[in-house]
């Protein structure tokens, strides 16, 4: 077997490979050497060997082969050779193979070395990559080290102790009484390993950390030395004393003063000097400065300090360097939510980071500026964040979009002004949005009934410009399928109007549902405000008969389905059709799957005494679930129907079809009613008392209008005369009485009296009315008041 | 602590990786090429700080790099490290190399890997910042190399001898062929790189 070659000799030959193809091929024959050798028993060149091995895991290639053979170089008692072999059982070997249990004993070993670079070694394979088990077994050895053995080691075994309080936490004990000894030392690394360990101990155990808060004076005492004393070359980086021991004893003491006055109290004087005496104009007097704020802010300092901590944050802020400005905005993000207004007075710095080239720095200004919005800057900051949605980079947007929907949310300061913020939001970013902005924003479009004109005419320009941000081509067409009239009759007072016709508005539907662009959903909701805008307009019904028809044969099961059921609407049922496509009711803040159901709920209650009038037995509640359906089926999760036109089929006063399924055909259902021509809205019963039954109907003729047709039967076996209706309504409602069709009810509901009550809503309040009914019964007056409040059909 | 320390070059070949939480290599060698592309992106004039990676350690982690010359010197830390500490450390630890090796360059490291390791472990273990004292660093491992040395020539067998001389010529011979040099300041000196000055080719 000839000779591999040395280490350098493989690396030349690997870099001097033109193809991955060679180097995969040189790489693989050294490795079969490698393997050859290892088989070997003990030759001179075992170190090369796994040195080699070592280079080629590090590019990539599998390497496992080598880890018995880390095992057995760790025990050979060649210090070149031991070297390599806890190097390699560092990059090969974790707890979690099986060869790291054999290197337990050669640490254990090694430990006791007389020599202190192989006592090193084995204290540096532990704290890299010691399990729990050799952790336990070897805590004894280590607690030796930490007190009898001179500095070298024993800033090794304090590093060590961290690693195994770490994986195995009742061991802190053992540890503890060791730590505090080493405070006295006076070599830094000793120190630094020594207060490293004790921080480790603080932050895992509470008790821990109350028998360390005694060593407070200590730590101030080792940290004044190093702020005053002279210059000292061994330690000094840039005019500083040891920097990373400062930067370390004043976390520690961060940790010790946290909640507690009388530690903090001992801290005051000297964070006052650091703060003071560090020299700021050099990274490492940053880093110290930095940490001595933070420490500040997070005790329970006094007032002043904690001005001068937040002082020295806005100086950082303010400074040229970017690390700088980063930090500060990193400290400052800890400490917005209880010194707010320290912060806030720093607001325009943050929101120029805003401008900045540098994608960290936008990050952290992102977040601190979302956490800064209040109800008094909100304008303001939303325009600078819309500004900053415009150019973000694309990890960004997402953050962005929802960080400004909560804050709208939350500090809008008026409907048109939140409307038109999340329309911005949608033009700019719309593919990064959350899924139930959608049906957010849909919501509190229409809440604010005022706006719906504003509304529609922005949503229809925005759709004009751009169809392809999905969420917002969605709500423009449910708006334009809502409140398309508003659209076309073309005057508005908000907005400059646009001179739109039915064509237009069909056009542009169109375009949307033949873009390619356009995503199923989206497509879904364009089929439907075509089909709403219907009873919208008046001119071109023939064309959207055609759209509908068109995509009864699409490729899109949804679409497919919904087209055949709007194609049904026009064919058998065109008599509901006005009542189907009516102007939705404003959406609960429920979810709307609670809607439907309250919908449903409330309309098959009323329902049921229309049935009792007629001496039909009471509908069951199982109509409800199939109406819930229904209106899933209709409307998928966003578009609540309007029950009535169902209601009006079931209060034909058959009994329903039980066995319709769940997802049943719209057809079927319908099928199973008689429609009759009279009902277009359910007749409910008020009043029903002493064999008197008041029923009431509603018709909706306008926006605002509304008749309601209130009639009265007898059942007793006698008969009524002077029978009177008086009604009184809300104030802003205004009534008008008509004459009733007469005042006589003979006995078992032989003749009915009608009464037609013409109501005007312009406000559009809650609709109630008190009905006052009077009549004569076998000789006695009576009288009676009734109170209406829900009007179905409305 | 620190979670990985990795130095790859400008086309991101790995020159050094440590890793002091395990990954299986596939996941190692992602970690490296996910690093590569964040670190590449970042124009010479940004902060050394990035967020935004996902593969080590979840949403506690940054990266902490530095550019020098064709090296990318990058430590991944998680919450518990000062930010500005560790950027000193790379600073000390590229001094320390350049101590070491005699105005390192990118072929030092390639070819003297093992001993990049060594040095490394002198100033960092177990995850955790061990020494950041250069001359102190320096010294341990001159003994520990004199140490190894003085073991080499007392097993006195010829045609391991020989490999043991070619390899000490060898990487001087190196030295006179290396192009680029890491031009480092000498440790005393006050002037500390700052971020947005970055040494001379």
């Amino acid at each position: 077997m000839s000779p591999s070659i040395p280490l350098q000799e493989m690396i030349r030959a690997i870099r001097s490979a033109r193809t991955q193809c060679e180097e995969r091929g040189v790489i693989q024959r050294e490795c079969a050497a490698i393997r050859a050798q290892f088989r070997q028993a003990d030759n001179g060149a075992r170190s090369h060997n796994l040195a080699k091995l070592l280079y080629v895991h590090m590019l990539g290639y599998p390497a496992h082969f080598g880890q018995m053979e880390c095992v057995r170089m760790i025990a050979s008692p060649r210090y070149s050779e031991k070297r390599v072999g806890y190097l390699g059982a560092m990059m090969l070997l974790d707890e979690k193979q099986d060869a790291s249990l054999l290197i337990t004993n050669s640490i254990k070993n090694d430990l006791s070395h007389s020599n202190q670079y192989v006592q090193s070694l084995a204290l540096c394979t532990l704290a890299c990559m010691g399990s729990a088990e050799m952790c336990r077994d070897l805590a004894p050895e280590i607690d030796r080290l930490l007190r009898a053995s001179n500095s070298y080691i024993k800033k090794k075994a304090a590093l060590c102790a961290v690693h195994i309080v770490r994986k195995v936490h009742e061991l802190g004990e053992l540890f503890a009484p060791a730590a505090r000894s080493l405070l006295t030392e006076k070599n830094h690394g000793v120190l630094h390993g020594a207060v490293v360990l004790i921080t480790e101990l603080c932050e895992r155990n509470p008790e821990a950390l109350e028998r360390f808060r005694k060593t407070v004076p200590d730590l101030v005492q080792i940290m004044k030395g190093l702020v005053i004393s002279g210059y000292s070359p061994e330690h000094d980086v840039a005019g500083i004393s040891d920097p990373f021991l400062q930067v370390r004893i004043l976390r520690l003491l961060r940790i010790l003063g946290r909640h507690n006055e009388t530690a903090s109290d001992a801290m005051n004087d000297l964070l006052a000097q650091v703060a003071t005496n560090t020299d700021s104009t050099k990274t490492v007097g940053n880093a110290v400065l930095y940490e001595t704020v933070l420490t500040v802010l997070d005790i329970k300092s006094e007032s002043g300090l904690r001005v001068l901590a937040v002082n020295i944050l806005g100086r950082f802020l303010l400074n040229n360097d970017r690390n700088i400005r980063y930090i500060a905005m990193m400290s400052l993000q800890k400490i917005v939510g209880t010194d707010h207004n320290a912060v806030q007075r720093h607001r325009g710095t943050i929101v120029d980071c805003l401008k900045d080239h540098d994608a960290s720095v936008k990050r952290r200004a992102l977040e601190l500026s979302l956490a800064l919005v209040s109800a008094s800057n909100i304008r303001s900051m939303m325009k600078e964040l819309l500004l900053f949605l415009s150019s973000c980079p694309p990890e960004l947007r997402a953050q962005t979009a929802s960080g400004i929907f909560n804050a709208a949310e939350r500090y809008a300061p008026s409907q048109r002004w939140h409307i038109d913020t999340i329309l911005h939001v949608l033009t700019t970013a719309g593919g990064d949005v959350r899924d139930e902005t959608v049906p957010n924003l849909i919501q509190l479009i229409t809440n604010t009934s005022e706006l719906h004109c504003y509304t529609v005419h922005k949503l229809y320009r925005a759709l004009l410009t751009d169809i392809s941000q999905q969420p917002l081509v969605q709500v423009a067409c449910w708006c334009i399928g809502e409140y398309g009239d508003l659209l076309l009759k073309g005057e508005c007072q908000e907005t400059e109007p646009a001179q739109v016709t039915e064509d237009d508005v069909l056009d542009s539907l169109e375009t949307v549902l033949q873009s390619h662009m356009s995503a199923p959903a989206t497509r879904g909701f364009a089929l439907t405000a075509t089909m709403k805008l219907s009873t919208r307009i008046t001119d071109n019904v023939d064309r959207i008969r055609s759209i509908v028809s068109i995509y009864g044969s699409c490729i899109d099961v949804e679409l497919q389905q919904r087209a055949v059921e709007y194609n049904a609407l026009f064919k058998k049922y065109d008599h509901m059709r006005a009542a189907v496509l009516e102007r939705m009711p404003v959406i609960e803040k429920n979810s709307l799957g609670q809607t439907n159901g309250d919908f449903a709920g409330e309309a098959i209650k009323a329902i049921q005494p229309a049935i009792v009038k007629q001496g039909e037995p009471p509908l069951l509640l199982q109509p409800a679930n199939q109406v819930c359906d229904l209106l899933d089926l209709l409307g998928g999760s966003e578009e609540p129907l309007q029950p009535s036109s169902v209601q009006s089929g079931t209060a034909s006063g058959l009994p329903i079809n039980n066995s319709s399924t769940a997802g049943g055909d719209l057809l079927d259902l319908l099928g199973g009613f008689e429609p009759t021509p009279a009902a277009q809205a359910p007749a409910v019963t008020v009043y029903e008392k002493d064999g008197v039954n008041l029923t009431l109907l509603c018709e909706k003729h306008s926006d605002t209008g509304l008749t309601v047709t209130l009639t009265a039967s007898n059942s007793n076996d006698s008969d009524i005369s002077s029978f009177t209706l008086q009604a009184a309504v809300p104030k802003s409602v205004q009534l008008h009485m008509k004459a009733p069709s007469g005042d006589f009810l003979p006995a078992r509901g032989a003749a009915k009296v009608t009464q037609m009550v013409v109501l005007n809503n312009p406000n559009k309040v809650n609709l109630k009315m008190r009905v006052r009914i009077s009549y004569t019964s076998q000789g006695s007056a009576c009288q009676d008041t009734v109170q209406i409040d829900s009007f179905p059909g409305l | 602590m620190i979670k990985a320390i990795l130095i790859f070059n400008n086309h991101g070949k790995p020159r050094l990786i440590r890793f002091y939480q395990y990954f299986t290599e596939d996941m190692q060698q992602q970690i490296i090429r996910e690093t590569f592309h964040l670190v590449s992106k970042r124009d010479d004039n940004v902060c050394n700080f990035l967020e935004g990676g996902s593969l080590i350690g979840g949403s506690d982690y940054k990266l902490i790099y530095r550019h020098y010359a064709t090296l990318y010197f990058v430590f991944c830390v998680d919450s518990s490290e000062s930010e500005l500490g560790i950027l000193d450390l790379i600073q000390v630890f590229v001094e320390t190399l350049d101590k070491c090796f005699e105005n390192v360059c990118e072929l030092d490291l390639i070819f003297h890997m093992d001993k990049v390791h060594y040095i490394l472990q002198e100033v960092v273990m177990g995850g955790m910042v061990l020494e950041t004292n250069m001359n102190e660093i320096v010294a341990q491992v001159e003994l520990q190399n004199r140490m190894e040395k003085s073991e080499a020539i007392q097993n006195l067998s010829p045609p391991y001898l020989c490999h043991l001389l070619h390899i000490a010529t060898s990487s001087r011979s190196l030295r006179s062929s290396s192009s680029i040099h890491l031009n480092v300041p000498p440790a005393g000196l006050s002037t500390i790189l700052t971020p947005t000055r970055h040494p001379q080719l």
